[in-house]
């Protein structure tokens, strides 16, 4: 039970981290999600929308009750416990930060709730405003403040109680990218030196890669990948997160040195059995208008459904039999005289495709 | 609780003076509309049955209220065929406003203490409400049955605290029969109309104050003719029979 | 730029404002104030006034330490039947202040289901009584409260009660530092509506508590029963219950309106 992260020990963790169970019913939506997370570990929830990574957060913090299963932290069953009684900290999508209450009050919140007294809770929120780097802030009113301000007055305030559980829900989601991009190196410090336990909720699959340790893939509410998010990109195993990392990725039969997809017979560069994925980068398909000579092993006819310009690449869509993504120059594009509706031929080489097994 | 709604209604009369009157200001109007003291009520509403089983046709209109409310209200315009107070006192209100030609007397009443009919008081006599652990409701000295009241008690040199001053003699009566208050100096004819809820004890010094009450047909009635026709029949051997067998005494 | 308002609006509501300016007008116009000096000195006057600010004022701490609570459970708490009670409180708005008088004396008085219990073992009654003419106006005045209260409850987030309770704050301690906080103008603006309803509070409390000078001959009562006789003595205290109300809702202000 509970995985240890190399990195507790650094952190002098005394906590065993956390092992949950969730099974929510709501209205027709079912959530069952089974996971553990090592102490000083951070682990990112991502998934499309609606997949139920909100409501597993929820759930541990107490604000959704669980039909079925059981959150266990640092050894003490947590489920049947209200919010308050958690030590559970949380920063939420839009921070909710007190209005009425000064950034100082806000931030001393929480231990003035749970019993310090007014002095002392002032003093650690004075502390804490400190490190996220808010010290003159400590008289003004949260609408005062801008959208990194805010994000970052809402997680002292949720670390300020040294909870043992950091839940955060989209932290970055309510900033613009510039403000994203200072926030998050932040946020990854703040995290990197929190002994605790760490859940992220995220769809924006850049956060992911910068502040978790491991990640775990909801759709449905159901996992679907686990795993570090290195090795979650290079190898996905649902469309979702194929797109999401940019990746061609099929789903066939291996014999041999072949693998059998839908419409298509692709060499590979191992040797397979049995159900595996398949991908490939965009960067690896080449186009061509006629029938190349020399005849690379992975050959297919497709039609352009969409040429879009992006940064300094041209991303061309390819539909017909093999469904696939293609990244090429602008002046390839041009030479091809590309467009919606072009009929060509796509190739990839076998030494460039990704298999493993399904 | 006919009293206290009936003043509600009464109170709102005045705000129907913005609105033209609605009925025709000649003799042939078929109703009349009759402004009575409340402890008239019960005698009156005979009576207006009666009338109109004289007068095919004829609707008789009642307003029952505290007789000095009724009385600001004729002043202040208040269309009205006919009006019985129950003390000159109210009466002379209207007439000084000359509003009314020479009122009549044609009842008396005269005041009698109310007790609930289980008497939880233990109220015997006159003496008994000057008692400060019994709770007596008293009209306000303003109403006809309140000055009856303020005679009486002084003629025999009691000094009695109401725990309430009411606003007419019927929201007395109803504090009385609710059993709200041990004792009420209320008409007789209140008690007779109270049937068996409420029992009746007569004193002497009642006969100090006997109201007389008048009735007058208005001078601007819109029904003249049949408001002088009303007065009549109050004034004649009918009326005098209804009121009596009401507990009025007749002159 | 200046809004110019459609005058298919404009009409209605000068007409509105009119309806309601023109009778006070009339106060104004009509009042005695060659004699207003010596009427003022009369201690019936203010005796009446004293009570009815001392029993509104009382009434409404009562109707905020019962409606707030209500207006809470009404908004935060799913439970069958919501609706119905929601309804029920409500009633005292459509109902006739004298039937509801009679409707607290059937309860409460000498006689009434639980008056007479009062009475026999702890010797309370409450018709005849101060505290009688306090209950007629809360019974009157509580909707308005709740109302204003369930309102404002209504429209805050109950987000910040869930941030509230991850940080650690027990439900008591949510609703005092971060609900209530939220919700005051909505509050203050229902205990303003509410003082104002019980100081004006006429057939329930004459009805249930009756009518005596000091105890419980409150202004409006005062107003009726000298309008019997002098007029003008009625248009007097009218005046001073006229300005004594715009005095504290004009203090008020700011916060009139949520």
């Amino acid at each position: 039970m509970g995985r240890r992260a190399e990195r507790s020990g650094e952190k002098g963790v005394s906590g065993v981290g956390l092992a949950a169970r969730l099974g929510v019913r709501r209205d027709g939506f079912r959530l069952d999600v089974e996971f553990e997370v090592g102490a000083g570990e951070v682990v990112a929830l991502l998934g499309p929308n609606g997949a139920g990574k909100t409501t597993a957060l929820r759930a541990l913090a107490g604000l959704v009750r669980l039909d079925e299963g059981w959150i266990e932290l640092d050894g003490r069953r947590l489920e049947e416990r209200p919010a308050e009684e958690r030590p559970v900290g949380m920063v939420f999508q839009d921070y909710l930060l007190f209005p009425h209450l000064s950034v100082l009050e806000n931030v001393a919140f929480g231990p003035r709730s749970r019993g310090r007294s007014a002095g002392e809770a002032r003093k650690a929120a004075a502390e804490w405003l400190e490190r996220v780097g808010l010290a003159g802030f400590a008289r003004a009113r949260p609408r005062e403040l801008s959208g990194g301000q805010a994000q970052r007055v809402a997680l002292a305030r949720a670390l300020v109680g040294e909870p043992e559980m950091l839940l955060l829900d989209e932290p970055l989601a309510a900033l613009d990218a510039r403000t994203r991009l200072e926030v998050r190196s932040g946020l990854r410090r703040h995290l990197a030196d929190f002994p605790g336990t760490a859940v992220l909720v995220t769809h924006d699959p850049l956060d992911a890669m910068v502040l978790c340790d491991r990640l775990i893939v909801i759709e449905d509410g159901r996992i679907v990948q686990e795993g570090a998010p290195a090795e979650v990109a290079r190898r996905p195993r649902t469309d979702y997160v194929a797109r999401l990392v940019g990746l061609n990725l099929y789903r066939g039969a291996g014999h041999g040195d072949r693998v059998a997809l839908d419409g298509l017979e692709l060499s590979v560069a191992e040797s397979v059995e049995g159900p595996v994925f398949v991908s490939f980068s965009p960067a690896a398909v080449a186009l061509y208008r006629t029938r190349p000579d020399g005849s690379p092993r992975n050959l297919w006819r497709s039609v352009v459904e969409s040429v879009e310009q992006q940064g300094d690449r041209v991303r061309v869509r390819l539909g017909g039999p093999v469904r696939a993504m293609a990244d090429i120059t602008p002046a390839a594009v041009a030479e091809l005289a590309l467009g919606p509706g072009t009929e060509v031929w796509a190739s990839v080489k076998a030494t460039e495709t990704h298999i493993y097994p399904a | 609780m006919r009293a206290p709604l009936r003043r509600l209604v009464a109170l709102a009369l005045p705000l129907m003076l913005a609105l033209p009157s609605c009925s025709s200001s000649d003799g042939g109007s078929r109703t009349v509309t009759v402004f009575a003291a409340a402890s008239l009520t019960e005698a009156f509403t005979t009576l207006g049955a009666e009338f109109e089983d004289g007068h095919p046709g004829v609707k008789v209109r009642f307003n029952f209220g505290s007789s000095a409310t009724l009385a600001q209200q004729l002043v202040r315009g208040a269309p009205a065929d006919v009006f019985a107070a129950a003390s000159p006192a109210t009466m002379k209100t209207v007439t000084d406003a000359s509003l009314a030609g020479n009122p009549a007397v044609f009842a008396r009443n005269r005041l009698e203490i109310a007790v609930p009919s289980a008497d939880p008081g233990g109220v015997d006599e006159l003496r008994d409400l000057a008692d400060p652990k019994v709770k007596v409701a008293l009209c306000a000295e303003q109403v006809p049955c309140g000055a009856a009241a303020a005679k009486a008690l002084d003629a025999a040199g009691l000094d009695v605290t109401p725990v309430t001053l009411e606003q007419d003699v019927k929201a007395a009566l109803t504090k009385v029969v609710l059993g709200e208050v041990d004792a009420a100096l209320v008409y007789r004819t209140d008690v007779i109309a109270a049937g068996g809820k409420v029992k009746g004890i007569a004193f002497p010094e009642a006969d100090q104050a006997v109201n007389d009450y008048p009735v007058a047909a208005l001078k601007d009635a819109p029904s003249s003719a049949l408001a002088t026709e009303f007065v009549t029949l109050v004034l004649a051997e009918q009326g005098r029979t209804v009121l009596t067998e009401a507990g009025f005494e007749v002159p | 730029m200046r809004k110019r308002v459609p005058w298919m609006l404009a009409l209605p509501a000068a007409a509105g404002f009119a309806f309601l300016v023109l009778p006070l007008a009339g106060l104004l116009v009509r009042a005695p104030w060659s004699t207003l000096p010596a009427r003022l000195a009369e201690p019936q006057v203010l005796q009446a006034l004293r009570l009815s600010l001392g029993t509104a004022t009382a009434a409404t701490a009562v109707c905020l330490l019962l409606g707030v609570p209500l207006a809470w459970v009404l908004a935060r708490v799913e439970f069958r039947g919501r609706r119905l009670v929601r309804a029920l409180i409500t009633v005292p708005l459509v109902l006739p202040p004298v039937v509801g008088g009679v409707a607290l004396l059937l309860v409460l008085g000498r006689n009434g289901l639980i008056g007479r219990h009062l009475d026999t073992w702890f010797g309370l009654t409450f018709p005849f009584t101060t505290a009688g003419v306090v209950l007629a106006q809360i019974f009157v005045a509580l909707p308005f409260l709740v109302i204003s209260v369930e309102g404002a409850l209504r429209a805050s987030d109950p987000r910040y009660e869930e941030a509230a309770a991850t940080l650690g704050a027990s439900r008591w301690t949510v609703f005092r530092r971060v609900t209530l906080p939220l919700i005051a103008p909505g509050v203050l603006a229902g205990a303003v509506l509410c003082w104002a309803r019980a100081l004006g509070e006429f057939g329930a409390t004459i009805t249930f508590a009756g009518n005596f000078p000091g105890r419980t001959q409150t202004m409006p009562l005062a107003v009726y029963l000298a309008l019997e006789t002098d007029p003008d003595a009625a248009l007097v205290l009218s005046l001073v219950l006229l300005a004594v109300s715009l005095a504290v809702l004009a203090a008020l202000r700011d916060r009139w309106i949520p």
